[in-house]
């Protein structure tokens, strides 16, 4: 059997507006094993966000535990937490959110700063996932000057600079045109059959034909999970 | 890892250029006054020191209670006290001189100005001499036998004060009575000394007709002796001769340290009033700064998200947010102390060209600058510690979401 790497027990998030209580998710159970490559599907107000911050690890649950790696990270402090998730997560999102005072090759190494990696090696590492991506020449272009395909691919790069075991992707392809968004979940592909741990969020059901493991999402539920063989 | 600190944030100033400059400008302000304040007390402190050091530290000047230089004072002094001082253990020589405030004649047009009366016994005329820093321009000095002879200041060897140069063997009235002009003085840089002129005692006490009074007495310790030592010993034969009390004296004795501690402490509470009124515009510029620094963790609301996402500390959003509000504070620092060390020089330029080098001389104390610089760098700080406290709390999840 797989390895589990993360693990949702019974977990809910619970919203308080004054006298409306909102759950967004409602007594979820999910298990994501290492290797996997893993869509979380839903319409939006599903929950979708809300379960990509806690398997992200950006947020803790109101009920409920979620492990990482068999760690409760309920249990862990902030700073602690900030850093198991630059070690073990690489996130994408959507508006690919490159710092943009900084150039592609500074956005890409940006994650290791906080992490201490020595400059050599991470100048080295940040120049050579740059050109994996195919933006070899425009390591020091700021991200305005960039197109959204690439400044996506330099999104991609900076969430493998840590190499991380898991790859958080949030509507990757949503603000590109068709033939970058083929290119984005090529990567993505890529990198899932070289081992990393591949979750995709995403209200796209087209894009659930990448992945082994489908999730949907209805109403802080999970409704089904399909499972490719 | 430590150069990243400084880099990212430095980035971000540049950013926003405009933003960046007007907060400069809040913060240079005070920086320029300060510096350009305190370089500007320096220099004049340095040259007043470097003019008592010219006169010598052995030198006693011994003044009657009440008015300075012994003008407008009622008890003046009188041959006998000159005599006593004299008498003194320690005392080399002493001299009295007589000053008056007169009307000076020449070329139909009259100006008043102050004449001193001094020995013209040649070590006495020496000590006075050095004393009073004077340096001949052409001329020559007054000698033993001289009576109504004449020694002009600066400025009568220009046209500005009789509308046509005074010469060299020309008569000049002064209250009244006709003087041979012998020699004139140098420039010395304050009108009332560039317009006085010097007179044999001898002449000046029937001109004035000031008999035994002495208007003060110029006094010199003898070599290995203490000034401050000497200054006390005469102080004690003068009482016991006025025959009044301590605190009661007609009075007083100053010696050249004691004249530069008072001229210092004076200097120093100017200028402690003058940065406290800086320190002020510092303050204003570094509320400048914190309101910068919030309106930028507002705007960068989404990047701290991201930072977070990407692994950013509490710890390390709080850094990037403190160097940048310490960089404004440095680059306000450097723009202010540049202007302040021109507006110093620039004080000294018109200065010296208006009253001459006497007084005034600048020097860049740079251990002074760079305290400065890490002084405003650590205002700049200060100011960003409650918005940078705010950037580094920020939820990755709402602020991931904030547009």
């Amino acid at each position: 059997m797989a390895k589990v790497l993360i693990e949702l027990k019974n977990v809910w998030k619970t919203y308080t507006m004054g006298d409306n209580v909102l759950h967004v998710l409602k007594d979820v159970n999910l298990e994501i094993d290492k290797g996997e490559f893993v869509a979380i599907v839903g319409p939006s107000g599903s929950g979708k966000s809300t379960m990509m911050n806690q398997v992200g690890i950006l947020d803790t649950p109101t009920k409920g535990t979620v492990l990482l790696g068999g760690r409760d990270v309920s249990k862990v402090n902030e700073s602690k937490l900030a850093q198991i998730r630059g070690k073990k997560i690489g996130f994408i999102f959507q508006q690919f959110n490159l710092i943009p005072t900084l150039s592609a090759l500074e956005n890409v190494i940006l994650p290791t700063i906080f992490q201490n990696v020595p400059e050599e090696v991470r100048d080295k590492r940040g120049k050579e996932l740059l050109t994996l991506v195919g933006l070899g020449d425009r390591m020091h272009h700021k991200p305005n000057e960039l197109s959204g395909g690439q400044q996506q691919r330099v999104a991609i790069a900076r969430a493998l600079v840590n190499d991380p075991e898991i790859i958080l992707a949030d509507e990757p392809t949503g603000n590109l045109d068709s033939k970058s968004g083929k290119q984005v979940m090529n990567m993505l592909t890529q990198f899932h059959k070289e081992g990393k741990t591949i979750i995709l969020i995403t209200h796209d059901t087209h894009l659930v034909k990448y992945s082994y493991k489908t999730v949907y999402l209805k109403d802080g539920m999970i409704e089904k999970i399909e499972k490719k063989h | 890892m430590f150069k990243d600190y400084f880099r990212i944030p430095w980035k971000e100033i540049r950013r926003r250029k405009l933003r960046s400059w007007l907060t400069l400008i809040g913060v240079f302000i005070g920086i320029a006054a300060i510096v350009s304040l305190i370089t500007l007390g320096e220099g004049l402190e340095y040259a007043i020191e470097k003019q008592f050091e010219s006169l010598g530290k052995d030198k006693l000047f011994v003044f009657p209670k009440g008015g300075t230089w012994g003008i407008g004072s009622s008890d003046l002094l009188d041959e006998d006290d000159l005599e006593v001082i004299q008498k003194t253990s320690g005392i080399k020589i002493a001299t009295g001189l007589g000053q008056g405030f007169a009307g000076f004649e020449y070329n139909d047009f009259i100006h008043y100005g102050f004449i001193s009366g001094i020995s013209t016994d040649p070590e006495e005329r020496a000590l006075v001499w050095d004393a009073q820093t004077y340096g001949l321009q052409e001329g020559r000095l007054l000698r033993d036998g001289d009576k109504f002879k004449v020694l002009l200041g600066y400025e009568h060897s220009q046209t500005n004060l009789f509308e046509k140069r005074v010469e060299l063997g020309d008569k000049i009235l002064l209250h009244g009575t006709e003087f041979k002009v012998v020699g004139f003085l140098e420039k010395i840089g304050s009108p009332p000394d560039d317009q006085a002129a010097i007179i044999p005692l001898e002449a000046y006490i029937e001109v004035f007709d000031s008999g035994e009074e002495l208007n003060f007495i110029i006094a010199q310790s003898t070599l290995g002796e203490d000034p401050l030592k000497v200054a006390q010993s005469v102080e004690k034969e003068l009482r016991r001769k006025h025959d009044v009390d301590v605190g009661d004296e007609d009075f007083d004795i100053q010696t050249p340290e004691q004249f530069l501690e008072s001229f210092s402490v004076i200097l120093n509470i100017v200028q402690i009033v003058l940065i406290g009124i800086a320190g002020i515009s510092l303050l204003v510029g570094g509320i400048g700064i914190m309101n910068t620094m919030y309106t930028s963790v507002l705007q960068r609301t989404k990047e701290i998200g991201v930072l977070k996402a990407l692994g950013a500390q509490n710890a390390h959003i709080l850094y990037l947010f403190l160097v940048e509000s310490g960089l404004y504070g440095l680059g306000g620092g450097l723009v202010g102390a540049t202007i302040g060390i021109g507006l110093a020089k620039l004080t000294e330029y018109v200065f010296v060209l208006a009253v001459g080098p006497a007084f005034l001389e600048i020097k860049i104390n740079w251990i002074f600058v760079s305290a400065v610089l890490l002084f405003s760098f650590i205002v700049g700080c200060l100011s960003g510690i409650a918005p940078a406290r705010r950037a580094s709390k920020l939820n990755p999840v709402d602020s991931l979401r904030y547009e």
